[in-house]
């Protein structure tokens, strides 16, 4: 009996045929995204997923040391699933100007922040050149400073204020200081869910169309799914299907996101909290669907310190950051704390044995700590 | 050598304690993983996932052991003291029983001044309920022991009496009085607590075992730990249950990280393969939340605790998680498995 018991395993989950075609590096159906998802067998799916994981980062763990800033809630597509979309004018709302923005940035002049991830709301009145002049101006007063602002969502309606084509608007921003796109807003791609949850919202044809425009012009981004609402399996398989069909195209995605739904507050109040299963169950499925996605992240501040930490071991690389002043997740019940420092994500990541890797947006390796 | 030590604990023949610490540091957390499962399911066949429905009561806070780990007492001095009247104890067992309570978990610090009799009257209101109580922790009955006098089998003798169903494995930390010294100097050694066990498990009561580890130990601690607790098992066959739980610093005099839950599970999981004679191994959502218990049960964990109902301890460290019976099904349904209620003895009702 050569086998071993983690391949014996594999064998009575029904996922030897999946582990082959891992192990020859071939590509993924969508039957096999769905078996996989429906695998009662945590520990295979793990086993799986971290072959994929190690085969593209070792034992590379990312993080970066960055500073949020969501410049409004006002937002004229109120999703169902969103805490933190508000109406222009109700109990609030808020909008900042671009000298509080500013100032943000200059409160952290002292740290060695690499990174602003910036995202707000469809506000319907702000002028495109509030979005210009706020790169601009970040980037006057912190000109090292890489920006990764604006998802597809929003790109598309600064487009749309500024009477541009998705690619005119894209040049100007990355001359402005865009520099690369969060993933944001992708949600699940079906028409059925964008229907039911957010009708207002980019379709997701359109918001792959915002993303590979912006890969061709050089700009890199993120992708993103929100799952744990209403949801099929098959949904899930789908969306990521639509992004590997778009990275096979353009290459210009870096990182897959998958979020974790956070009910409170928000107009899906009934539907249960995400298990922990099912957020290690996203992470693990997304790594193996995705085979060209450089990187998997798990997002702690939706997960958790201790999910995201196990995630680890379930196919993620990439812990996000530091993380000050997130306020979409924690308008929606999240739980999690502000911000870890440095060294606490460090020491999750060393001890789940894996080596901590601060990075830039880009993924270029700023220090390995040993 | 670890290749060989997984054909070992496979083939089911008991690993040693050097074997399971080469495990630990080597086999990778899936190979845990399943080699943990594997035992759960030859201990416990069906995908069943177990809880019961109790209530944590904590009858004072006043302590005079000072244990460094400890956010919960306050020593006999302060105002901050309390001892819960008979009165309040029967609204708490009221509203257990109104919620399908099946037990009461009794537990709290070594108060210097009440005497033994206090407790034996506790004990009888309880009873009077008509409800399990699983009360006194080793450390508890060894103080029981000091202020009245009598020797531990007496003690027990005189609370079985009254009524006492099963002793709660609190207070073993870790077994070595090394570690115990520095942490819980005025706490029961290592053999005291195992005494207490072997003693009630002699009188015939069940009970439980617990761990709490990260802190100051060595995994070479920990799995010391272990094998005195499989020792005192080979003899009396007594514990229900094994409850390991990472040590959480708030609040309290120790200054160390908490283990990680990546930590949590390779415990969780070196524990159901080397314990060959425990049947129940327990997730602590208590300290690690829903959503890593519920990846507990993948790491060899057959029982999901407790509903709680209150709880003052863990959260005294800044650690608060609430759970109601219906959360717990979801969360054991959410994971794959058949929530099933049951008794302290693991009996399943219903």
């Amino acid at each position: 009996m050569n086998e071993t018991i983690v391949e014996e395993s594999l064998h009575r989950a029904g996922l030897s045929d999946i582990y082959e075609k891992v192990r020859q590096g071939k590509r993924l159906s969508p039957e096999d995204g769905i078996r996989l998802y429906e695998t009662a067998d945590i520990c295979s799916l793990g086993f799986l997923a971290n072959l994929v994981r190690e085969e593209k980062n070792g034992d590379y763990t990312y993080y970066i040391y960055n500073q949020h800033i969501n410049y409004s809630n006002v937002c004229t597509n109120l999703c169902k699933f969103c805490a933190f979309g508000k109406e222009d004018g109700q109990p609030g709302a808020y909008c900042m100007s671009l000298e509080e923005i500013v100032s943000k940035v200059e409160e952290r002049l002292d740290e060695p922040i690499r990174e602003v991830h910036i995202v707000g709301g469809i506000h319907p009145e702000l002028p495109y050149s509030y979005y210009i002049d706020m790169l601009r101006e970040i980037k006057r007063v912190r000109p090292e400073l890489h920006i990764q602002a604006f998802t597809c969502v929003e790109i598309a309606h600064i487009a749309k204020m500024g009477g541009k084509s998705i690619e005119e608007a894209l040049l100007e921003l990355k001359e402005a200081g865009l520099g690369s796109i969060p993933g944001g807003g992708a949600e699940v791609f079906s028409p059925r869910i964008r229907e039911r949850l957010c009708p207002e919202k980019l379709p997701g044809s359109q918001w792959l169309e915002v993303a590979k425009t912006a890969h061709r012009l050089g700009i890199k981004s993120n992708a993103t799914m929100l799952y744990g609402h209403i949801e099929t399996i098959e949904e899930r398989i789908e969306h990521m299907k639509a992004l590997r069909e778009a990275q096979d195209e353009t290459g210009g995605f870096m990182c897959f996101i998958p979020l974790a739904f956070h009910p409170k507050n928000t107009s899906l109040e009934d539907v249960a909290p995400t298990s922990g299963i099912d957020d290690i169950k996203n992470i693990a499925v997304s790594r193996l669907m995705l085979d060209n996605f450089p990187h998997i992240k798990a997002y702690w501040v939706m997960l958790g310190p201790k999910v995201a930490q196990l995630a680890l071991s379930f196919g993620a690389d990439d812990m996000d950051g530091t993380v000050l002043e997130e306020k979409i997740t924690h308008m929606a019940g999240g739980e999690t704390s502000q911000a870890l420092s440095n060294r606490e994500i460090e020491y999750l990541i060393s001890s789940a044995g894996r080596i901590p890797v601060e990075r830039d947006t880009l993924y270029n390796v700023i220090k390995v700590i040993s | 050598m670890v290749k060989k030590i997984i054909e070992k604990a496979c083939s089911g023949q008991r690993i040693d304690a050097n074997e399971a610490a080469c495990l630990y540091n080597e086999a990778d957390l899936y190979t845990l993983g399943q080699l943990a499962q594997k035992k759960r399911f030859e201990k416990n066949p069906k995908p069943i996932v177990t809880y019961v429905i109790d209530r944590n009561i904590n009858y004072t806070n006043v302590c005079i052991s000072g244990c460094k780990f400890c956010a919960y007492y306050s020593a006999p001095e302060k105002p901050e003291g309390f001892v819960l009247s008979f009165e309040e104890l029967g609204k708490k067992i009221e509203e257990t029983k109104a919620l399908g309570g099946t037990q009461i978990l009794l537990q709290g610090g070594l108060h210097p001044d009440l005497p033994l009799s206090f407790y034996e009257e506790m004990v009888r209101f309880i009873k009077g309920f008509d409800i399990h109580c699983h009360g006194f922790s080793p450390p508890e009955i060894i103080h029981f022991s000091n202020i009245s006098g009598l020797d531990i089998r007496q003690v027990l003798e005189r609370l079985i009496d009254a009524g006492l169903d099963s002793i709660p494995g609190g207070g073993a930390e870790i077994l070595v009085d090394r570690v115990r010294e520095q942490i819980a100097p005025r706490k029961a050694t290592a053999s005291q607590w195992l005494d207490v066990m072997e003693a009630a498990h002699a009188l015939g009561l069940r009970t439980t075992a617990t761990m709490m580890f990260g802190h100051i130990e060595s995994l070479e601690d920990r799995i010391e730990h272990l094998k005195r607790l499989r020792e005192l098992q080979d003899r009396t066959g007594g514990f229900t249950a094994f409850i390991p739980w990472p040590f959480q610093p708030g609040n309290t005099s120790i200054r160390c990280r908490s283990a990680t839950a990546h930590e949590y599970l390779k415990v969780l999981a070196i524990s159901r393969i080397f314990l060959d004679n425990f049947d129940n191994i327990q997730a602590s959502w208590v300290t690690q939340g829903y959503k890593v218990a519920q990846m507990a049960l993948f790491f060899g964990a057959n029982d999901f605790g407790s509903t709680m109902i209150e709880e003052n301890v863990v959260a005294a460290a800044g650690v608060s998680h609430r759970l109601s019976e219906a959360d717990i099904q979801r969360h054991i349904k959410d994971a794959g498995f058949e929530p099933r209620q049951r008794l302290m003895d693991y009996t399943l009702v219903g």
